[in-house]
């Protein structure tokens, strides 16, 4: 993977650096991002630079725009009306609201985790494959290859392995969201990015896909926006404080909870307020 | 000191006012009940009068033979229920096309143009159906009528005419179903990189499958018992006509020509000084009611198949 902070000029690399500890390949950068719904400023001069291959924490009290932002990174924003973004958000160099960027493309190599499991209606083999399909692949034995390997990535082959083709509905709210990191992870994309993944499940169920994001680091790069704070204490390397739309505090996970630079920062972990 | 206002007790006399909207609670629920009773009832005197004059002609040689001018009651109406099938084949092959395509569009777009639409198929679905008879005649029989002379009234004519009055209906309840798909499942196909038309082809049509299937089952049912249009269209016919095709070898109906529909049947035979004429316009309106019966429960059964998937 290039770095690509070693092409931007010093500034970046500082705000790189600041926020960096230990030095690694940087997979999307933001840039002053502000957004917008309508005449709502709902982002205000967003910088990170989110490093290659680790979890990053967005964290942040309800309506901060951790999700707003979040959906910024593969443009489904781009699905509401009104919506105005300003700013660059680069991944592995190339910025994503160029006019040449083909959404579907992008969509691709950024794959979404929603908060609620939202299976397709369909079989469990189906949700999987419906990825690969329409990009194209019909080969029966690949299709078969796909799924296993991503329902083995997703944990979930030994309990499903038996009922591919019973409906995806039948799953616990546990299982499908795992069935939808799979579909997630059957279009091979290089970043995850997951909104509240665990807040409708149960706490073993949680346990389990935390569990999975563990594995899953190594191969992908992801971004996790959650409200439970000892979440993002576990499983992520950086965290990104927001609130009110602004990223107040962007760090190492264990400096953010131990020794935040912020009143505000410390405020929300210490649990004053959220 | 605050004092804790004095509260009743629960299991003590009721206050007058508790009383007075229990009873109107009760009023109003029976009156809904009376008034839901009455739909039934005049749906049961229908069909049970139906039947009681219907069914002691409702033979066999009804669905096997074309009626027969000297006995009677040996003939049959096979070529106007083949005409009604035919006739809602035709306009489903106008209708639902375009009603479907038309009410994702409805769905989709956003601006001018779609609340202009949408306008224009809800006055569509306020025009009488003489009227848009009338405009098939114009439109269709009569320029056909003047380049070829002695044709005209066709089953395409009828078709046409019928499919129309599909459009806003199917339009209508698709776009309603559609928007009941929750958006949480377009957006995963979005995310997954799937094209707004794939995602709507590939997973929001699935999952309303049952509703869409149900609404087209309605508007079938609506346009079986269209007569005003057919009047102007397919003329109606005694006889169940056919031509030969591939070199005499094979004998198809025709559709270029003045066909019948059932509706058009029961309308003339209901006419008929000849009592065994009459006793068969109320056969026909049996067969008919049954089609229309037919479509409703397979309306119903697409329902329940969409109920169960969501669970
Ligand atoms: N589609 C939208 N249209 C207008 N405002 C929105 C929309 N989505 C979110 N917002 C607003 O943007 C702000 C940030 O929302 P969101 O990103 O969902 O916050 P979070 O995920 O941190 O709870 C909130 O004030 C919310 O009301
Ligand atoms: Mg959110």
């Amino acid at each position: 993977m290039m770095d690509v902070t070693t092409q931007k000029p010093s500034s970046l690399q500082d705000l790189a650096r600041s926020q960096t500890s230990t030095p690694t390949a940087t997979k999307i950068l933001v840039e002053n991002v502000d957004f917008y719904y309508s005449a709502f400023h709902a982002l205000k001069t967003i910088n990170i630079v989110i490093p290659d291959r680790q979890v990053t924490a967005l964290i942040g009290p309800s309506g901060c725009g951790k999700s707003t932002f979040l959906r910024t990174l593969n443009r489904m924003n781009d699905l509401i009306d009104g919506t105005k973004l300003t700013g660059k958000i680069s991944l592995d160099g190339e910025d994503l609201y160029d006019k040449r960027v083909d959404v579907v493309d992008l969509r691709k190599r950024v794959g979404m985790v929603f908060q609620k499991p939202n299976p397709f209606p369909m079989s469990i083999y189906d949700n999987i494959a419906y990825g690969p399909r329409i990009h194209g692949l019909t080969n029966r034995k690949k299709l078969n290859e796909i799924v296993e390997r991503t329902l083995r990535g997703s944990a979930l082959w030994e309990e499903v392995k038996d009922k591919l083709k019973a409906s995806a509905f039948a799953l616990s709210g546990g299982q499908q969201q795992r069935l939808c990191i799979a579909r997630t992870l059957a279009v091979e994309p290089e970043v995850i990015l997951m909104d509240e993944p665990c807040s409708a499940l149960d706490p073993n169920s949680t346990f389990r896909i935390e569990q999975l994001m563990e594995d899953l680091k190594k191969d992908y790069t992801i971004v996790i926006v959650t409200h439970n704070m000892q979440q993002a204490a576990r499983v992520s390397q950086r965290t990104g404080f927001f609130l009110r739309g602004e990223m107040k505090e962007f760090g190492d996970t264990d400096q953010i909870f131990t020794s935040p630079k912020q009143k505000d920062t410390e405020d929300y972990v210490s649990g004053k307020f959220g | 000191m605050s004092v804790a206002p004095p509260h009743s007790s629960l299991l003590g006399k009721q206050s007058g006012n508790v009383a007075r909207r229990k009873a109107q609670n009760v009023v109003m629920l029976s009156l809904c009940m009376l008034a839901a009773g009455l739909a039934i009832l005049v749906l049961g005197l229908v069909l049970f009068f139906l039947l009681s004059k219907g069914f002691s002609s409702l033979h066999l040689s009804l669905f096997t033979r074309p009626p027969d001018n000297i006995d009677i009651k040996k003939g049959g109406m096979i070529q106007s229920i083949f005409g009604t099938l035919v006739l809602l084949g035709i306009a489903s092959c106008l209708g639902l096309p375009l009603g479907i395509l038309g009410g994702i569009y409805q769905l989709e777009a956003k601006g001018k143009f779609a609340s202009t639409v949408r306008f224009f198929t809800d006055v569509l679905n306020g025009i009488p159906s003489i009227v848009i008879g009338i405009f098939a005649y114009a439109a269709i029989v009569y320029p056909v009528a003047q380049a070829h002379p002695g044709t005209g009234f066709s089953a395409y004519a009828g078709g046409f005419a019928l499919g129309i009055l599909m459009v806003p209906t199917v339009m209508r309840t698709t776009e309603e179903i559609l928007r009941l798909v929750p958006f949480a499942l377009r957006e995963a196909s979005l995310g997954l990189g799937a094209t707004r038309w794939r995602t709507m082809w590939s997973v929001v049509l699935p999952a309303a499958r049952g509703g869409v299937i149900t609404g087209i089952m309605l508007a079938l049912a609506r346009i079986a018992g269209e007569t005003a249009p057919l009047l102007f269209t397919i003329l109606g016919s005694e006889y169940f006509s056919t031509h030969a095709v591939l070199g005499g070898h094979a004998h198809v109906p025709t559709l270029n020509a003045p066909i019948d529909a059932l509706p058009l049947r029961i309308y003339n035979y209901s006419q008929d000084v000849n009592p065994d004429r009459q006793a068969q316009a109320w056969a026909g309106a049996v067969v008919l009611i049954s089609l229309i019966l037919v479509l409703s429960i397979a309306a119903r059964f697409a329902t329940r198949g969409n109920m169960q998937e969501e669970k």
